[in-house]
């Protein structure tokens, strides 16, 4: 057994200040022989409690321990066994809430660098040369993935290697889903995902782009079209608002706008690319998410001098990521937090110019758990903006279940599924990702997409 | 890739295009737009499938010559393609006998107008057909609709074809003189649309517009094409494009589609000046 070590191998970054200027990536990644160091620390335990924390069950002291002993194929071999898409997991897991959580170093703050090494692993099969991996028999039975995002691109890729004849229907005219449209290149570089698209069509999986499901074809044309079985995985891509005055302003943005400009359109690139983005001097961020992070370093990037988090409670109940949060605070994003917006203003040609924000103060918790941010009494304020991005969250897209009968919708508009096998209520129809449990992580929908792909096998061989 | 396989220039700044699109031409219905991208770095832009033929799998859309991309469009020919065409988009135009409707077409707006009136006309409907525009060379289908209609109108701004003026003005003589008029159904540019509803408003005939906000994916993903009807926040990708025209925000509407014409104008400028320079 090695020695203990508390030295975890910090990630080499852009400087805050060259990067708050470009879209390049801003984690640089470890170089191979901090790589070796950092799975050099791995106590190797026999119960692997990193493996329960992971969505995918990636077998990571194995994984590690292949990389430490420098057969890096047999390491790559390992972490695909089970995991697709490995070089987009190690960049944008939450590890430190899944494998890393619960690594023994995680208690003296140390735990294993496990994503990092995910990342360094992958990076150096996609330049290596990716092995296919073993397939199954052709069964001849035919699947439908609805949407490419990370349930649904997971799910294609396990129902191929099972031998199925899989084709992926996106809306959109590039494949990924919110990989595509959401995650910005400076946290996802596209050269790294559309290589990991690529390996997945390489294992004979079609994807579909332009067909919206719901419009195009419906869920029950697909099956009278010879599918055998589909998988829904259209995610949560309706933006919600905050629902005050003024948020059909010009200059208010969906964060899935602002992020659709920039990311899936290259607005940042305009005029190279047809699709402009408009940012102030002053931007304000709605919401602390992920997503509003992403947004606020957008904006930054696309030249806005003010950025500024605007979030009802605190730091504590921010819904970030602590390293996205971090990221963001260094390149110099203010974060207004206990401030909830009132209203948005506008100037004379109803483009927005203000927004009006009242101070809060924490309660006790509320459903969520979270303390009830409560209004302080005579503490509004008006904040000058001359571009407001809302970004609270999103819902299911309704497209695909209002036009399929016979599938089974929560209040919520989240499709309903048996969580062991993520079937709905509809023969012949499995769901998985934000689709069914509102908006969360890119490991647990692909952890998702994985489960139902193992049990649509079983009805796929079984029919 | 999109296979153009005929085209048609209609008037000086509009050209129809008939396009290889099976998957849209076989679930289009009257009403439906598709989104389309013209190359690798275009935009993607909302274009009403202005008729379909579902055996050869084929749409026709039309593009009129406003910004960068339309212009962009305009050069291409049959046998070049289209990066993107997806759809069909939107909820179809609601179509039933309601008895007599006028259906106003105003310049580029025809595109989606005659299929909704052809539509109106099969389900029993009589049609009053009103096509305007600038000047006699902007009209566009005017045969196609004339042949449709059972009472048909022309206008222009100056005259040059037709009465002179505006198509509402045809309109309001029929509701002054108290004709029979069930329901409006009118496309063209926001003025023409905007001026619709002051015409019918105070007759209380019910009239429904085919919007044409800005939008980007037209799924429900962006909302950038919210626009506020009767109160409430609406999608015009995945509500419409059409709505009960008393109940639309015009305000809001117009400072909406303004936002970006700082940006539509560098691009266009820059588009010329390339063209321009390819030229020389």
């Amino acid at each position: 057994m090695p020695k203990a070590d508390f030295n975890r191998h910090g990630m080499p970054s852009q400087d805050a200040i060259a990067r708050g200027k470009n879209f390049e990536e801003v984690a640089l990644g470890y170089d191979e022989e901090t790589a070796i160091e950092e799975a050099k620390r791995c106590l190797q335990c026999k119960n692997k409690p990193c493996m329960a924390g992971c969505p995918v069950n990636v077998q990571i002291p194995e994984f590690i321990e292949a990389l430490r002993n420098g057969d890096f194929a047999a390491s790559a071999r390992i972490m695909k066994g089970t995991n697709n898409l490995p070089a987009i997991c190690g960049r944008v897991c939450p590890q430190e809430t899944q494998c890393e959580a619960v690594c023994v170093y995680a208690k003296r703050g140390a735990p294993v660098a496990v994503g990092r090494l995910e990342r360094w692993i992958a990076d150096w099969e996609l330049s290596h040369g990716v092995e296919l991996p073993s397939m199954s028999e052709l069964s001849g039975k035919k699947v439908a993935i609805v949407g490419s995002g990370p349930a649904g691109i997971t799910a294609a890729a396990d129902l191929a290697r099972f031998g199925h004849e899989v084709t992926v229907f996106e809306a959109l005219h590039r494949p990924g889903g919110v990989l595509q449209y959401g995650i910005p290149p400076f946290r996802l570089p596209r050269s790294i995902s559309s290589a990991e698209f690529a390996n997945i069509e390489r294992l004979g999986v079609k994807i579909q782009t332009d067909w919206v499901v719901g419009k195009t074809i419906t869920v029950d044309e697909l099956f009278a079209d010879g599918f055998n079985a589909v998988f829904l995985g259209t995610g949560a891509g309706l933006p919600q608002f905050v629902g005050v005055p003024g948020e059909n302003l010009a200059g208010v943005y969906s964060a899935n706008e602002f992020l659709t400009r920039v990311n899936l359109m290259k607005a940042y690139a305009f005029p190279e690319y047809d699709t402009p983005v408009k940012v102030g001097e002053r931007v304000a961020v709605v919401g602390a998410g992920n997503v509003a992070m992403d947004s606020a370093r957008c904006a930054l990037r696309l030249g806005a001098k003010d950025v500024s988090i605007v979030y009802r409670r605190s730091r504590t109940e921010m819904p970030a990521r602590v390293e996205e949060s971090e990221h963001a605070e260094e390149e110099g994003i203010h974060f207004r937090l206990l401030t909830a917006p009132l209203e948005m203003m506008g100037n004379e040609k109803g483009a927005v110019n203000a927004m009006r924000c009242q101070e809060m103060e924490l309660g006790e918790p509320d459903a969520s758990g979270r303390r009830r941010p409560i209004p302080k009494k005579g503490s509004e304020f008006t904040l000058e903006v001359d571009t407001v991005i809302v970004a609270i969250g999103t819902s299911p897209n309704p497209l695909v279940p209002r036009t399929t009968p016979g599938l089974d919708v929560s209040r919520h508009g989240t499709v309903v599924v048996d969580p062991e096998t993520m079937a709905t209520s509809k023969k012949g129809v499995w769901a998985g990702g934000d689709l069914v449990t509102g908006a969360a992580t890119v490991i647990e929908a692909m952890g998702a997409g994985k489960k139902a792909a193992a049990s649509m096998n079983v009805y796929l061989r079984g029919e | 890739m999109y296979k153009i396989l005929a085209t048609d220039v209609l008037t000086a700044n509009s050209k129809l295009f008939v396009v290889e699109a099976p998957h849209v031409a076989r679930k289009a219905l009257p009403g439906q737009f598709v989104v389309v991208v013209i190359n690798e770095t275009g935009e993607r832009i909302p274009l009403t499938i202005a008729d379909q033929d579902k055996e050869a799998g084929t749409i026709t859309i039309i593009v009129q010559q406003i910004g960068k991309t339309s212009f962009q469009m305009s050069t291409l020919e049959a046998g070049d393609t289209l990066a993107v065409v997806a759809g069909p988009m939107g909820i179809p135009s609601h179509i039933q006998n309601y008895g007599v409707v006028a259906a106003l077409g105003g310049g580029f707006g025809m595109a989606a107008m005659y299929p909704i009136a052809r539509a109106l006309k099969q389900a029993g409907n009589k049609i009053i057909g009103i096509i305007g525009a600038r000047n006699e060379s902007l009209l566009i289908w005017e045969d196609r609709l004339r042949e449709i209609s059972d009472e048909f109108f022309v206008t222009t701004d100056d005259g040059s074809k037709g009465r002179k003026g505006f198509v509402t003005q045809v309109l309001q003589e029929k509701l002054e003189a108290k004709e029979q008029l069930d329901m409006v159904f009118g496309v063209g540019p926001v003025p023409m649309m905007r001026a619709m509803t002051r015409t019918t408003l105070p007759y209380g005939t019910k009239t429904i517009v085919s919007l044409n906000p800005v939008m980007i994916d037209a799924t429900g993903l962006c909302g950038v094409c919210r626009v506020t009807v009767g109160g409430e926040t609406k999608f015009a990708c995945v509500d419409g494009p059409d709505f009960d025209a008393h109940q639309v925000d015009w305000d809001q509407l117009v400072a909406r589609q303004a936002l970006f014409v700082p940006e539509e104008k560098l691009a266009l400028a820059r588009f010329e000046e390339q063209r321009a320079q390819a030229k020389a």
